[in-house]
């Protein structure tokens, strides 16, 4: 039985609340915590696999020009040595998220410094990495690649919104800012370097990859190896983190394919830390111009934001900087604008919640200096700045949190109110400061289908090539099942990753929990409708519980011996086009700045954040955790370094390239504000995976200049940079 | 791990760098089989050279014919098919191959195989199983102190080590323990209670 769900609604009516057991949106420990506690989860590289072969990749020497000779002889010698693989089909970049079709081929074209070109292929990693570090290989070398976003022409992205006259408003408001923000670029560099093991049996091609969105994945896959999607079967039941670096089908991944054609044997391919850097995603540096008008109560009349990033000639993305601010605040004469430079650094694409990640820490770092400009609270301002409708498109939002997440966090922080001057407060060579900024992350929902089963011994089962990147997938799938068919936890097993199953949204851009939610919610309502017509009742007064009907005979008895399956599928429909949704949030941070060596520590941070349903309190709060974390090295330690000679990455690993460490990381306290958007999805919920680190950086760098009167214009807020932005008398 | 001279003297005698003879293997002998030689290559590449070793893991002997230039962590992965260790740099700088030799924590990604002959070996799997948990594994557990899993078998296995260090005496002092061991995921605060958590049920 199949259900089809089209979202053209409010869900204003959701069982959900409903349900007797109330296991939904408690804090149930992850179901996939035992296998990965105790290391038996299997992550790509992990299955064993009889006679699989070792590939390593090897990556240009050069920044732009052709590969003209791969001189195989150069390694065939070497022990153990089975192959090198230098086809067309190989992918010299990483396909962008929800692409669907394959990314830029051959490798023999070279864009960018680290660029996969062939693959050694041996009996063992030491043999293959041996012999990929002794490949010979000739170049044509083009000397006229630009490497520098400053020096390179720039194309627009998109329209931009103009509304009015920005500059007459800044010539005549009371209060003005108007000033340049950069931002560097990052690396997602989730945990599990990218890793595939492809097998192939002459007809069908089985891989185990590390990726974010098979349902994408496997149409670019079969694009790149000119393949038909149904030959294919892509597994990823557990993914080592992916924070966009796995949206789109990335190198190895297909580079193992080709090589197990042609060889005909099982081929495993793992990319070095360096080559994650080097090859997969950056996040684009930002320059970014805000310019802020207002009245002299602070009210915007007048917002600009423009911004420049840059990406690879060909590719389609740009860092979306301005996503948020088209909403976030009011202001009747608007100039937003977003241009693109083309370099020849590796792909940029999406890290961590694409534009909001850099625009927000830009904008609110803005709306800091214009709080002091006006002399009012910087909450304040933001609270006088809540537009009543999205100010350029005129439409509604779903569900607007703002205001309650800013009044509740800055009470849960302590938040002392009023106009602000730095330089208060000392400890011995310390300064001490507290700053503040807003959250927003546009909400979206996606198309996902996901089967349950409820089965006839009393279990159910959910299946969908949905993945779970350590983002609680398994665990809100596995309360929501249960929640609906009145099974405890232990009683639901939730299949993810095959795209055996049905497909599913895939995870990025944070929609993955309302959209596949809503999928299992749909088919969870086609079973009930069965159970009830065996029970004879109707679906609304069906009552079920701990695994009985009722509350009397049990889900066995009555299904005796025949299970009940349904697939949902969820469709986004014409709300999505009718609303502007987001979820919400405010950050408040405490840090302290070394008057002396300019190192700044965060003492403590506190983030309130509104994204309709919780569904779970556990791993929404680790979520959220994770964001306010990425914040912190946004603000502070992460920054690509690329050499200006030739563009190559300096810092392509993770000694050079500064995530957070657990010291860097101090008492944080997050506030789920629960609520209901039935605007949002099915389950009235919205996403919440990366609303955690969209503003959380200028909190910091509001806090530094609070502390010690450096207003630095640059993240992150290196030791450096803070000591040459304070004043002489800090 | 801490390389002491006898240990590396250990190494040196079983011609770590000269290369050893290859024997019997627990392996297919396709996957493994391979004469060394001694002599380099006219071109100065260094010939495949193997030796025999005996580690001991889990409580277990393995006999292995190994790839001198393997580290302990491939060799727990590719060879023991025991996977829970993570390779996440290779080169020592994210802690999530961290396993225990001799009691202490140690990078298996920065140790050779051959270094750990004679040195009890402890990876996750021998930690605890799902049926008798650690309650350094339970309190991860408990306190969510992972999301995406890949950190998490070098975390815990740090986590065991810093409380026998007794570097677990407060919140700011574990924070300084543990921060060799990156979570992208940025599990942080949750890792920080769980170590708390497993002190009192190591130590009670």
């Amino acid at each position: 039985m199949n259900i089809h769900v089209k979202q053209d609604e409010a869900a204003k009516e959701c069982r959900l609340d409903d349900m007797k057991q109330g296991i939904l949106g408690r804090d149930v420990s992850r179901p996939d915590g035992l296998p990965k506690v105790t290391g038996t989860a299997p992550y790509a590289a992990e299955y064993k696999i009889d006679g699989c072969l070792e590939g390593v990749i090897v990556t240009s020497t050069i920044v732009k020009g052709e590969v003209t000779n791969i001189d195989a002889s150069s390694v065939l010698d070497m022990p153990g040595v089975e192959a090198v693989i230098d086809d067309p089909r190989l992918t010299a970049r990483a396909a962008q998220g929800t692409a669907g079709e394959a990314p830029a081929q051959p490798a023999r074209k070279v864009g960018y410094f680290g660029q996969p070109v062939a693959v050694v292929v041996a009996r063992t990693f030491e043999e293959a990495r041996d012999a990929a570090k002794h490949l010979k290989i000739e170049y044509r070398v083009e000397d006229d690649a630009i490497v520098d976003p400053e020096e390179a022409d720039a194309e627009a992205q998109g329209d931009g919104t103009k509304m009015g006259d920005l500059a007459e408003a800044m010539n005549s408001a009371r209060h003005s800012v108007d000033v340049v923000i950069t931002t560097e670029g990052h690396n997602s560099a989730p945990m599990e370097p990218h890793a595939a093991i492809a097998e192939w049996d002459g007809d069908k091609l089985t891989v185990h990859a590390s990726l974010q969105m098979l349902n994408y994945n496997i149409s670019e896959l079969a694009d790149s190896l000119d393949l038909d999607e149904e030959k294919i079967r892509l597994i990823a039941r557990y993914v080592g983190g992916g924070f966009g670096s796995k949206l789109g089908v990335s190198e190895e991944t297909v580079a193992a394919c080709v090589a197990a054609m042609e060889l005909q044997r099982p081929v495993r391919v793992v990319m070095s830390r360096q080559q994650v850097f080097q090859c997969v995603m950056r996040r684009s540096e930002t320059r970014q111009r805000l310019r802020l008008a207002a009245d002299e109560d602070g009210k915007l009349i007048g917002f600009g934001h423009e911004a420049r990033v840059s990406n690879l000639p060909g590719e389609e993305f740009a860092e979306p900087v301005l996503q948020s601010s088209e909403f976030l605040y009011r202001g009747e004469n608007r100039l937003l604008e977003l241009e693109v430079a083309r370099i020849h650094r590796m792909t940029a694409g999406s890290v961590r919640a694409p534009g909001e990640a850099v625009g927000m820490p830009a904008l609110e770092a803005a709306m800091d200096m214009l709080a002091e400009k006006v002399g009012i609270d910087p909450v304040e301002l933001r609270l006088r700045n809540i537009p009543e409708r999205h100010p350029a498109k005129d439409l509604p939002f779903t569900d607007h949190s703002l205001a309650e997440c800013l009044t509740k966090g800055a009470e849960a922080f302590g938040w002392d109110k009023g106009p602000r001057k730095p330089m208060q407060k000392r400890e011995g060579e310390w300064w001490i400061g507290t700053g503040m900024a807003s959250a927003a992350r546009v909400h979206n929902v996606s198309e996902a289908k996901a089967r349950v089963t409820l089965k006839a011994d009393g279990t159910a089962l959910v299946e969908t090539d949905m993945t779970d990147i350590g983002t609680g997938t398994y665990a809100i799938l596995t309360q929501l099942a249960g929640e609906m068919l009145g099974l405890p936890v232990d009683k639901v097993l939730v299949d993810l990753g095959d795209t055996n199953h049905p497909r599913g949204p895939g995870s990025g851009g944070s929609w993955g929990a309302a959209s596949i939610g809503s999928a299992v919610f749909v088919a969870c309502e086609a079973v009930r409708k069965q159970v009830a017509e065996k029970a004879g009742v109707s679906e609304n007064e069906l009552s079920l519980s701990d695994g009985r009907v009722m509350n009397g005979a049990t889900l066995t008895d009555l299904l005796d011996g025949a299970d009940i399956s349904a697939e949902g599928h969820y469709e986004p429909g014409a709300i999505s086009e009718d609303y502007t949704a987001s979820g919400f949030g405010a950050f408040f941070a405490e840090v302290r700045v070394n008057r002396y060596t300019g190192e700044t520590r965060v003492n403590r941070m506190l983030g309130s954040f509104g994204f309709g349903r919780v569904l779970n309190a556990k791993t929404a709060r680790s979520q959220c955790l994770g964001g306010v974390t990425w914040s912190i090295g946004l603000a502070l330690t992460e920054g690509l370094k690329f050499d200006p000679r030739d563009g190559h990455l300096a810092n392509c690993d993770l000694a050079e390239y500064h995530v957070p460490v657990n010291r860097d990381v101090p008492e944080v306290e997050i506030l789920l504000l629960d609520g209901r958007d039935p605007l949002a999805s099915a389950i009235q919920a919205k996403g919440v995976g990366e609303l955690g680190m969209c503003g959380g950086a200028a909190a910091i760098a509001n806090a530094i200049y609070n502390a010690c009167g450096a207003r630095v214009l640059d993240y992150p807020m290196t030791p450096d940079r803070v000591i040459a932005a304070m004043p002489e008398n800090a | 791990m801490s390389e002491t001279p006898d240990r590396m003297d250990f190494v040196s005698r079983r011609g770590l760098m000269k290369g050893g003879v290859a024997g019997a293997a627990i392996l297919p002998a396709s996957a493994r089989a391979q004469t060394a030689s001694s002599s380099e290559d006219a071109d100065g590449t260094v010939p495949l050279q193997r030796m025999n070793v005996t580690l001991d893991v889990n409580g277990q002997a393995r006999q292995l014919t190994i790839d001198t230039r393997s580290t302990l962590l491939d060799v727990l992965r590719h060879d023991l098919d025991l996977t829970g260790s993570k390779k996440g740099c290779d080169h020592g700088q994210c802690g999530a191959c961290t396993v225990h030799i001799d009691g202490e924590r140690r990078l298996s990604c920065l140790t050779l195989a051959a270094q750990a002959e004679g040195h009890e070996i402890v990876t996750i799997e021998g930690l605890g199983s799902e049926n008798a948990l650690h309650p350094m594994q339970q309190a991860f557990v408990d306190n969510d102190a992972f999301q995406c899993g890949y950190c998490t078998p070098g975390q815990i296995m740090s986590a065991v080590a810093c409380i026998r260090e007794g570097h677990a005496g407060s919140d700011a002092e574990i924070r300084e323990y543990m921060s060799g061991n990156l979570c992208r995921c940025a599990a942080y605060p949750n890792i920080v209670a769980a170590v708390k958590q497993a002190k009192s049920g190591m130590e009670g």
